[in-house]
């Protein structure tokens, strides 16, 4: 599919940061007609993957995630989120709901089940000892003005 | 962000702001440290003041769960329509944790 426009970004792990990829792409993604649902929709799923990128990805260390947006067309919204952390040694386990090996800091298993409930296509892809990359989709309902 | 009030065994917390895995931490420490002072029959979360959650606001109502149970206490949530209650729905949480309507927020109260 054709990209309108596009932005990345990159940013360190710190836990400070998940609120500003949250902001910056929906910052991104305004110049769409987003309805406060799809702003809430695509804000949550962001914070979950770069969380997880956090927590997960580089667990105890410091790496750099990469963020990207682009405007497909066709009113839909691409985001990667890319980390060169540890991987996943199994993904299909970790997407289970309530699946965390994070427990002992309340991380309540929840962020792949949350990308997937609010976006509509999510793609996980991961290779131990080099990092994960996530990529979500969502379909705006409103048709962009050309 | 917090606000506690008290009464008669319940405690109640007025959260604010954005609940995320940042904020999340700061916000279980002051939570538990008022938990072990008045160790309340009834914590109640109120996240009318919250303007956006993602899953680190379920940890932190299924932390307080734990926390509470250790001694006999129960936690309900206050959630307002929207977002966040789409959060806390997708979750189950409301399983655990028996869900109310918010109360009147202070912030809300001033317009």
């Amino acid at each position: 599919m054709k990209t309108i426009n596009e932005m990345k970004c990159t940013f360190p792990s710190l836990s400070v940061n998940e609120a500003y990829a949250r902001t910056a792409v929906t910052a991104f993604a305004a110049q769409l007609d987003l309805t406060i649902e799809e702003i809430a929709d695509i804000r949550t799923a962001v914070s979950e993957a770069v969380t997880n990128a956090i927590v997960h990805g580089y667990r105890g260390t410091t790496g750099i995630i990469e963020l990207c947006v682009k405007l497909l067309e066709g009113n839909e919204v691409y985001i990667r989120i890319k980390d060169s952390g540890c991987g996943i040694p199994d993904v299909a386990q970790a997407m289970e709901p309530l699946y965390t090996t994070a427990a002992a800091e309340e991380r309540a298993g929840l962020g792949f089940a949350v990308m997937e409930s609010f976006m509509d296509k999510l793609s996980v892809k991961s290779r131990v000892g080099r990092g994960t990359t996530v990529v979500m989709r969502k379909r705006l309902g409103v048709t962009v003005p050309v | 962000m917090l606000e506690f009030q008290t009464e008669e065994g319940t405690l109640r917390v007025l959260l604010k702001g954005e609940i995320d895995h940042h904020s999340a931490g700061q916000l279980r420490e002051q939570i538990d440290c008022k938990l072990d002072e008045l160790l309340p029959r009834l914590l109640v979360l109120d996240f009318g003041g919250v303007t956006f959650m993602d899953s680190s606001g379920i940890g932190l109502v299924m932390g307080r769960v734990r926390q509470t149970a250790a001694y006999g206490g129960k936690v309900e949530i206050a959630v307002p329509a929207g977002h966040i209650r789409k959060v806390m729905q997708l979750s189950g949480i409301d399983k655990i944790a028996r869900m109310q309507a918010p109360a009147a927020h202070p912030a809300e109260q001033k317009g």
